[in-house]
């Protein structure tokens, strides 16, 4: 199970603006697998958003390039190669969470019956059963993270870009959502880029841990995690746990610099 | 109903002004012919006639009532509710152009703000023209619009209808631009991620989120429709029609008359918004979002 899906070899991306050119990103070159839970950690700034946009075709690299499923990536956005989960929910107030699980459904065109039964399938994987009939107002804000979080996983797509899907969260619920997420992750074996600025989260849910450092983008450091696939969240405890989280703050301070 | 107090209370301090307003005017009307006649009047007796003039500076809320009731209940009391001296028969006649030109105007400022938000030429190019056509005078192009389009043959109900939609179409573009443009960049970028062509963004997405900006809109098109239909009526020496009324009204000083077109003006415009208002609360409780 090695084989590569999203490669990126010298990407750099550089916003023209009034005060200059921003390197949001600079000759970053990374491979991530089929079936990995990459993070990307970071102060704002250091282009973590920037490249998984980039990824899923939403920004336009400069230069350098970069491969979806060995194909670039606006042809993997129109095979339907990932689902993207934005760090605000996103559902539209006048569907109920059935309508906006099955909105990316119709615009694809696929067929009623079959629709049905992904959103049966979607809202049983994120634990939102009986949920299709109400409308998003009348779910709390993690219930609506994970209908969000349903709603990309309802085409099938092999990869799950996530923008800091939990970062408006308040901490208890994020670690109900992070648990479940890994628990979904098993039982999907799709290969997860998901973009945190908490150190605690990056370590507990990634096999990959990508530090990133601002001014220009670029990659300070990859930690390959050594914890086992099975992590109740008791694991953040561990010794193992805690030396790992530990690289991911030297590599964060290092990179920062003192500005 | 807890604002019915404050709302009587307003009811009753706009009639007392209005009958001190009446006396206030027609006071002079009464002593003028009361000197003639060679009389003395109390100042009760004042009172009391400037109630019931005939041609007051300004008829006191019962005259009112009393002419808009024999213009309209008495006629259907009658069967002649469609008589050419049925306030209703005028009513229709500025209801239909006003009708007409809103759902023209709305049609026009949909499709107007469709291209504003689609084409950035589109963009560039119609709305200043948008808001310099609102800044001309409204009296002063209704003449000419009629005149116009009588040359090429048209007359009769279409020309008023095109000067409420000059006016109504305005508010449309102007919210409907706001509204097509206020899904955020997340929405926008979400509905890319799938790949949605722009017809499914603008019927899934645009349109939708556009509705809480388009009622509001509709309210004040609606409003400004009925305007331009009674405007239309004015410069053309029509003669039926709420504008009519108005105009033969002031020929002949009969003030009555005038007030009673523009009380009824007034409770159309009322009528027209709040069925908008009952439609907004449908379609918003609908789509969860009121």
């Amino acid at each position: 199970m090695n084989d590569t899906v999203i490669s990126a070899k010298n990407l750099s991306l550089t916003f023209e603006t009034n005060d200059g050119p921003v390197h949001a990103l600079k000759d970053i070159n990374l491979d991530i697998n089929k079936g990995d839970f990459v993070s990307f950690i970071g102060p704002s700034g250091c282009g973590k958003t920037t490249f998984l946009r980039c990824m899923a075709d939403l920004e336009q690299p400069t230069a350098g390039e970069i491969t979806v499923n060995g194909v670039s990536p606006a042809e993997a956005r129109k095979a339907r190669a990932y689902g993207y989960v934005f760090q605000h929910a996103g559902l539209y107030p006048w569907r109920t969470i059935g309508g906006n699980i099955r909105l990316p459904l119709e615009i694809m065109g696929v067929d009623k019956a079959a629709q049905d039964k992904s959103v049966k399938e979607v809202l049983e994987l994120v634990h939102l059963e009986g949920f299709e009939k109400k409308y998003p107002w009348q779910l709390s804000g993690g219930m609506q993270q994970r209908a969000s979080i349903a709603r990309a996983l309802a085409f099938q797509a092999d990869i799950l870009l996530m923008d800091e899907p939990f970062g408006a969260l308040d901490e208890i619920v994020r670690d109900h959502l992070n648990e479940q997420l890994l628990e979904l992750w098993a039982r999907t074996n799709k290969t997860i880029g998901f973009v945190t600025h908490s150190i605690p989260e990056a370590v507990y849910l990634s096999t990959k841990i990508v530090v990133m450092s601002p001014r220009p983008g670029r990659i300070h450091d990859v930690i390959e995690s050594t914890l086992p696939k099975e992590r109740p969240l008791d694991i953040r405890d561990s010794p193992e746990f805690i030396e790992i989280a530990h690289r991911v703050r030297d590599g964060l301070r290092a990179g920062h610099g003192d500005d | 109903m807890k604002n019915l107090g404050p709302i009587l209370t307003v009811v009753t301090a706009i009639f007392v002004l209005w009958y001190a307003g009446a006396v206030a005017l027609n006071a002079s009307w009464a002593y003028d012919k009361a000197k003639r006649a060679n009389v003395e009047i109390t100042f009760s007796e004042m009172v009391a006639d400037t109630m019931q003039q005939k041609k007051p500076k300004l008829p006191a809320p019962h005259q009112v009532g009393k002419e808009i009731w024999k213009t309209t209940g008495e006629m259907v009391a009658k069967g002649r509710a469609f008589s050419k001296r049925s306030l209703i028969y005028h009513s229709w006649i500025t209801l239909s152009a006003t009708l007409l030109g809103f759902a023209m105007g709305t049609a026009l400022g949909v499709s107007l703000s469709v291209g504003i938000v689609y084409n950035r030429t589109m963009d560039m190019s119609v709305m200043p023209w948008v808001i310099a056509s609102q800044t001309i005078p409204i009296l002063a192009i209704a003449p000419m619009i009629i005149v116009v389009l009588n040359a090429i043959g048209i007359s009769g109900l279409l020309p008023k209808a095109v000067i409420s939609m000059y006016l109504s179409f305005f508010p449309v573009v102007v919210g409907m631009v706001k509204g097509l443009r206020s899904p955020d960049h997340m929405m926008v970028d979400q509905m890319k991620t799938w790949s949605a062509t722009k017809g499914q963004e603008f019927w899934k997405l645009r349109l939708p989120s556009s509705m809480p900006f388009l009622f509001p809109s509709l309210k004040v098109a609606m409003a400004a429709s009925l305007v331009g239909a009674i405007v239309g009526e004015l410069p053309t020496g029509a003669v039926a029609g709420l504008g009519a009324r108005l105009l033969a009204g002031s020929y002949y000083g009969q003030t009555i008359q005038i007030w009673s077109a523009l009380i009824t003006a007034a409770a159309l415009a009322a009528a027209l918004v709040a069925i908008i208002g009952v439609i907004q609360k449908v379609v918003l409780k609908r789509m969860g979002m009121a």
